[in-house]
């Protein structure tokens, strides 16, 4: 539950201007979707939200609070690549988070504590779908597995917000579609605003419920430097995608899903 | 078919990997039997039952002056001195390596350091070793810790920093503080490293050991060989080479065994 207002906000690289007075206030529990062609500073927005890199000018307000000048559990993340750890299994991987804030020194649960972690953790591995998979490394799961993974990771802190950096880019269309399902499930389920960035135009309309697109409204090669990205569209979903609560229509967006027969937006939720 | 497409059977496998041996000791073997040949008290290049001899008499009978069995205690007097040094250079490199690799400010502080101290040749440094240290065993495992430390400490700094940017910042949005994350996140990763760094460092430890017990020691097996050289014993000098030589290979498989048995998904992410 937490809205996020972005007030005038510059992003500067010496002299180079990559963003140039973007403001946008997102509702809380929307599901933003950030488009726009590469190196348009989608990416360096999203750093910014997370507290990874600063603005050069302007605010970012969560919940009317400045966000900290560095990531911290109230905003979880999710990579295309490198978000789970390697050197954990799928279960220490959920069960990382909960370790962190629960044990301060040795960032290792034990007994009882362990015992609840780990169930809750099991409880989110199996909502993502990976049951059974607990014990084995990320090494031995598929590119889907992961991205799931990384989502479970990142829910079990029940972040208010929830950052992804085009976070099914590296997937196959099918693998895609049902990352989507599950995607949109979760934004249904939990409390979180959703702020995702895509190159998927297509990805963009079927999961949010509102898309803003990044653009650079002078590209000429000489105004290059000195003229940054800002939002030039800002479109919501009609009828409006609202989280919790099912859409009535279905406009054959993940393609799987309407052969299912589904006249849902979601199917997850009517528990087909 | 090309050259670059056929490999060897299991077979064929084996007998190549024992070519080079034995063309090796075929190899010995003619030139022992030349030499002696033309003068059976030649002491150069000695044969199997000179060898023979010479083992028994360091290695099985006590030495009648001292009454030890020469060859366990030069063992003992070395790989003590070896250990002592690798574990010194261990500590140190996974302490400094992980320190600098993760934080900015010690990096801005020693990285330059440890990069010009790693280029002193540590041989130059023997002398003032044993002047400042005195003969004892703590100059020749400072001289291996000289030797060694430096570049361990680099290569795991290396490392530490080398691990993506986004585990680090996914650590943070589950609420890692940064001595939770050196101990979970990066500490772990880096610890398969350090093996086979160290396994790396074998070579050069040795190196140090044997120029250190060369100049000033009263056992080891450095100090072995360069007393007997005096005598032109051979026959003492070939199995030692060949004693250290196994001792080396025999520790570098045992630590390659131990990162795959305690880290196995340092294998797994190898094959990925």
């Amino acid at each position: 539950m937490s809205d996020l207002v972005i007030e005038n906000v510059w992003k500067e690289y010496g002299d180079q201007i990559v963003l140039e007075n973007v403001s946008l206030t997102v509702a809380s529990r929307a599901f933003v979707a950030l488009v726009g062609p590469s190196g348009c500073g989608k990416t360096t927005f999203l750093r910014m939200l997370l507290g990874q890199e600063q603005p050069t000018r302007g605010t970012i307000l969560v919940d009317g609070q400045p966000i900290p000048t560095e990531p911290g559990p109230n905003r979880g993340v999710v990579f295309q690549r490198y978000s789970v750890f390697p050197h954990l299994t799928v279960l220490g991987n959920v069960l990382l988070g909960k370790e962190f804030s629960n044990s301060r020194h040795r960032a290792k649960l034990f007994g009882a504590a362990r015992r609840n972690a780990v169930e809750e953790a099991r409880k989110l591995i199996a909502e993502v779908g990976l049951s059974g998979a607990e014990q084995k490394y990320p090494a031995q799961l598929s590119g889907g597995m992961q991205q799931r993974l990384a989502l479970a990771q990142a829910l079990i802190m029940k972040p208010k917000v929830l950052l992804l950096d085009e976070p099914f880019g590296a997937l196959d269309p099918g693998i895609r579609a049902e990352i989507h399902t599950l995607m949109k499930r979760l934004w249904h389920e939990t409390q979180m605003t959703v702020v995702m960035v895509t190159h998927d135009i297509r990805e963009a309309f079927t999961l949010a419920s509102r898309i803003v697109a990044f653009e650079r409204r002078r590209d000429r090669p000489e105004e290059k430097q000195r003229y940054g990205a800002t939002i030039t569209k800002d479109i919501s979903i009609w009828p409006p995608r609202l989280a919790g609560v099912p859409s009535n229509f279905s406009p054959d967006r993940d393609g799987p899903i309407d052969s299912l027969g589904s006249r849902r937006d979601d199917p997850a939720l009517s528990g087909e | 078919m090309r050259w670059i497409n056929t490999r060897p059977g299991r077979g064929a496998q084996l007998t190549l990997l024992l070519l080079p041996f034995v063309l090796l000791i075929a190899a010995y073997s003619a030139g022992s039997v030349a030499r002696l040949a033309v003068n059976p008290n030649d002491k150069l290049l000695p044969n199997l039952a000179g060898f023979a001899d010479a083992i028994n008499r360091m290695a099985f009978l006590p030495d009648p002056r001292t009454g030890e069995y020469l060859l366990w205690s030069d063992t003992v007097a070395s790989l003590i001195r070896l250990f002592a040094g690798l574990g010194i250079s261990t500590v140190t490199a996974l302490l400094l390596g992980m320190a600098i690799g993760m934080l900015p400010y010690l990096r801005a502080l020693l990285s330059p350091f440890v990069a010009v101290i790693s280029m002193v040749p540590p041989l130059a440094l023997l002398p003032i070793l044993f002047i400042v240290m005195g003969l004892g065993e703590s100059s020749k495992i400072a001289l291996i810790v000289i030797g060694v430390a430096p570049a361990m400490i680099r290569d795991l700094a290396f490392k530490a920093l080398e691990l993506p940017r986004e585990q680090i910042i996914k650590a943070e949005t589950l609420g890692g503080s940064s001595w939770q994350i050196a101990l979970r996140v990066v500490l772990p990763q880096i610890l398969p490293r350090l093996i086979t760094c160290l396994r790396l460092q074998l070579g050069p430890a040795w190196l140090f050991l044997i120029a250190a017990e060369a100049i000033s020691s009263d056992s080891g097996l450095g100090y072995r060989i360069f007393l007997v050289r005096r005598y032109l014993s051979m026959d003492v000098i070939f199995p030692y080479v060949v004693w250290i030589t196994l001792l080396a290979v025999v520790t570098n498989y045992i630590l390659d065994r131990i990162r795959i048995a305690v880290f196995p998904w340092s294998e797994l992410e190898k094959q990925a």
